[in-house]
């Protein structure tokens, strides 16, 4: 029916493109998505090695080698790589390659605005790594000494470098706009008839829920960070007290932003353990509607609390009270959605290769999280956590399970549905081992030294945090390291192993597995029909 | 077959617009959030440091001087970076019996060889304590001009109200000092000397 698609008619013209004009020019979703993905892995290991310098700073008391202008630039820059560089850009490479094939689509809706979504990352990321390394040169200026969160009036401070980040996140919000914007068009108008919005698969949902989030928050960070700019260098005085403007009106901004993002973040994982667990507990999503339901509630209390970051500039006590409750009730849906696998998983027949190991690990270890960020949201407490290593151990505990490893999950389980081969199974539960174990001995000390009162983003330590620390930094190598471990999984998956099968799990279900392994350049020209 | 996909290709182009819309409406909403918010927090009173006119406001201490009891309170000197004064507390802190009237210094120069106004912005933390911190008399309660390279000492007298509630017993004033100038923003000159931190002991 739908074989003369937009896409189809362009995608004629460059069949089977070769060398470089295949990649930059490409309009095909699965091309793309291999785009996207092996960009978010690069970040990964960029972002990674700064973290491993911020580890080896802190592996003992004192200034090691890193000044704490430098330290500081450090930390800028591994939060914002690795949210903006590996885990959203990881997420956009799954809904590339998954969504179309899930809905039985040709392509996505608007595969030139796809291509121009991928190839303005690079162009970001390079502004990005600038801003890093410019006060390294003569002239440059000062570091970015903010933290990710550039509150002003430090960042209204810092050097030009400051410039090249607030044009990089322009850049890195025009790009998540644009494939989000795809993504919803592609969801609401490109199913195969006879798929209905609650019948599509839930990976699908989340990326639904996730694109609207996007457009919702993204623009207002790029509002916030133009007055930035503009302070910076226009005169105006939107957030300089002196010019009758408000630093903490850049807070709200950015926490208006901030919370939803993390919701981001976590969303597309939640979508792939929707499919995972299903697949590898041989039991269909348990609660499909609750699902969507808890999805949505999540997103929209999610818009609504972001001050539960700013307890302490002193808003009144109605103000946080209102925050305190709103974020508690949070949990209400995030823990509806964590009970769901958990009956998904109830009296079905498990098998635990990699990507399902990672999916009950994620269980584990983000309803951890989840609770001490119950801890944090309740507002005396706050008073005492804010700011310290234990905020620092709550959102690595919520974002490497709940982000991180769940994009681990979806490599894995669709890695054969890309490449055609199976990956190492003995491998990938080595990685996942040492990923886990490793993650588990960086983070969980952290904790600690929160309570105990050592604060996050500076450089140096009071003596009495240092066992703690040494352990945290040995985490730190193990879990950094166990990467390698990855790539070389999936180079090797890339260039051979084990043939895989069309339905490459015996227990997974849903479209995409209805192609062969690995797909055909153009898929579902002809629309499937969904009984 | 063809209808189909003109179809299809102008419900995308329908969809694709709308989202759009959003897109702009919501960096609208960012800006929109400028004026708004001070509205916000004048009506509400959400912001504690919008309620700066309830400081100096006396909160009348119903008892003498509550000699039994003691309040630390700490001293914060800030400049803003468009002055280019260096400014500091002379006593950083003291311990202070409710109901009793003590008074205070700073320290201030000016850096630059030109006359300058500023103007000082007092706030108390914890928040709660503000209207039971009065000033008496204060350099804040006025602009202050300093000749070039003049320096000055500017008192301070305050009291703590004796209704102080019981859970609080330290606070922090602070000051930020703000250059005065209608229209106009300054940024430091960069012939100036550094700027030093405001505070030597913090
Ligand atoms: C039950 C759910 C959650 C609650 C109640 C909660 C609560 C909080 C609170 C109150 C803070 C502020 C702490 C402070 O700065 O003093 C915080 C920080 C943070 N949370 Fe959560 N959180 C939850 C789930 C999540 C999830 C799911 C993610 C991401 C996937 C996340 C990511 C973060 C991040 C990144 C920060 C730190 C931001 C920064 O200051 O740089 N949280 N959380
Ligand atoms: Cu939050």
């Amino acid at each position: 029916m739908s074989t003369t698609t937009l896409t189809h008619d362009e995608a004629h013209h460059h069949e089977a493109p070769k060398g470089w004009r295949r990649w930059l020019f490409s309009t095909n979703h699965k091309d793309i998505g291999t785009l996207y993905l092996l960009f978010a892995l690069v970040m990964l290991f960029l972002g990674g090695a700064s973290a491993m310098l911020i580890r080896m700073e802190l592996f003992q008391p004192g200034i090691q080698f890193l000044d704490p202008d430098l330290y500081n630039n450090l930390v800028t820059n591994h939060a914002l790589i690795m949210i903006f560089g590996a885990v959203m850009p990881a997420a956009a490479g799954l809904a590339n390659w998954m969504i179309p094939m899930m809905i039985g689509a040709p392509d996505m809706a608007l595969p030139r605005l796809n291509n121009l979504s991928f190839w303005i990352l690079p162009a970001a990321a390079t502004m990005l790594i600038l801003s890093f390394i410019i006060p390294f040169f003569p002239g440059g200026g000062t570091q970015i000494n903010t933290g990710w969160t550039i509150y002003p009036p430090l960042s209204i401070q810092v050097g030009m470098s400051m410039d090249f980040l607030i044009f990089a996140i322009h850049l890195l919000g025009i790009s998540s706009v644009l494939a989000s914007i795809n993504i919803i068009v592609t969801l609401l108008n490109m199913r195969a008839p006879g798929m209905t919005l609650m019948t599509m698969p839930m990976f699908c949902w989340t990326w639904l829920v996730t694109a609207f989030l996007l457009i919702l928050v993204v623009p207002v960070l790029a509002g916030g960070v133009t007055m930035l700019l503009f302070d910076r260098h226009f005169g105006t005085s939107f957030f300089d007290a002196a010019g009758g403007g408000d630093p903490v009106l850049f807070q709200h901004l950015f926490w208006f932003f901030g919370h939803p993002e993390v919701y981001i973040l976590l969303l597309p994982s939640i979508g792939v353990l929707s499919h995972v667990i299903p697949a590898f507990s041989r039991k269909p999503l348990f609660g499909y509607k609750s699902m969507v339901g808890a999805m949505l509630a999540v997103a929209t209390i999610g818009m609504v609390v972001w001050a539960h970051h700013q307890y302490t500039i002193g808003m009144s006590l109605g103000a946080v009270t209102y925050f305190m409750i709103g974020t508690i009730l949070i949990s209400i849906p995030v823990g509806l959605m964590v009970f769901n696998f958990i009956a998904t998983m109830w009296r079905g027949s498990m098998t635990f290769e990699t990507p399902m190991l990672f999916a009950v690990g994620i269980v584990l270890m983000f309803t951890f999280g989840g609770l001490s960020g119950v801890m944090l949201a309740v507002v005396p407490a706050d008073m005492q956590y804010h700011d310290s290593m234990f905020v620092v151990a709550h959102f690595h505990y919520v974002l490497m399970p709940g982000a991180v490893f769940g994009l681990f999950a979806g490599v894995f389980y669709w890695l054969p549905k890309w490449t055609g081969h199976m990956y190492n199974e003995k491998l990938g539960k080595i990685f996942f081992w040492t990923n886990v174990i490793g993650f588990n001995i960086t983070f969980f000390p952290q904790h600690f030294l929160g309570l105990a009162g050592m604060p996050r983003r500076i450089v140096d330590y009071n003596m009495m945090f240092t066992e703690f620390n040494v352990v945290s930094s040995i985490g730190a190598m193990i879990f950094g390291l166990s990467h390698l471990i990855l790539l070389y999984i999936v180079i090797k998956t890339i260039r051979g192993g084990k043939k895989a099968e069309s339905r490459a799990w015996e227990g997974a279900k849903g479209l995409e597995w209805e192609l062969d392994s690995p797909p055909a350049f153009h898929t579902w020209t002809v629309a499937p029909q969904i009984k | 077959m063809n209808d189909q996909a003109t179809e299809n290709r102008s419900n995308n182009r329908r969809t694709t617009l709308l989202l759009s819309g959003v897109v702009v409406l919501m960096f609208g909403f960012g800006f929109a959030m400028v004026p708004l918010y001070n509205l916000f927090c004048q009506v509400t009173g959400t912001q504690s440091l919008s309620q700066r006119s309830t400081i100096g406001q006396i909160r009348p201490s119903t008892d003498g001087v509550d000699e039994n009891r003691w309040v630390t309170v700490k001293f914060d000197a800030t400049v803003n970076p468009n002055l280019p004064w260096d400014f500091s507390a002379v006593t950083h802190t003291m311990r202070v019996h409710p109901g009793k009237t003590y008074e205070v210094n700073f320290l201030a120069q000016n850096r630059s060889h030109s006359t300058v106004t500023g103007q000082a912005i007092p706030s108390v933390a914890p928040w709660q304590a503000t209207p039971y911190f009065s000033k008496l008399e204060c350099f804040c309660f006025n602009k202050q001009t300093l000749t070039g390279t003049q320096k000055t000492e500017m008192p301070l007298r305050f009291m703590v109200s004796t209704d102080l509630p019981e859970e609080i017993n330290s606070m922090t004033l602070s000051y930020s000092f703000m250059r005065l100038k209608e229209g106009e923003k300054q940024p430091a000159d960069a012939d100036l000397p550094p700027l030093i931190a405001a505070n030597p002991d913090n």
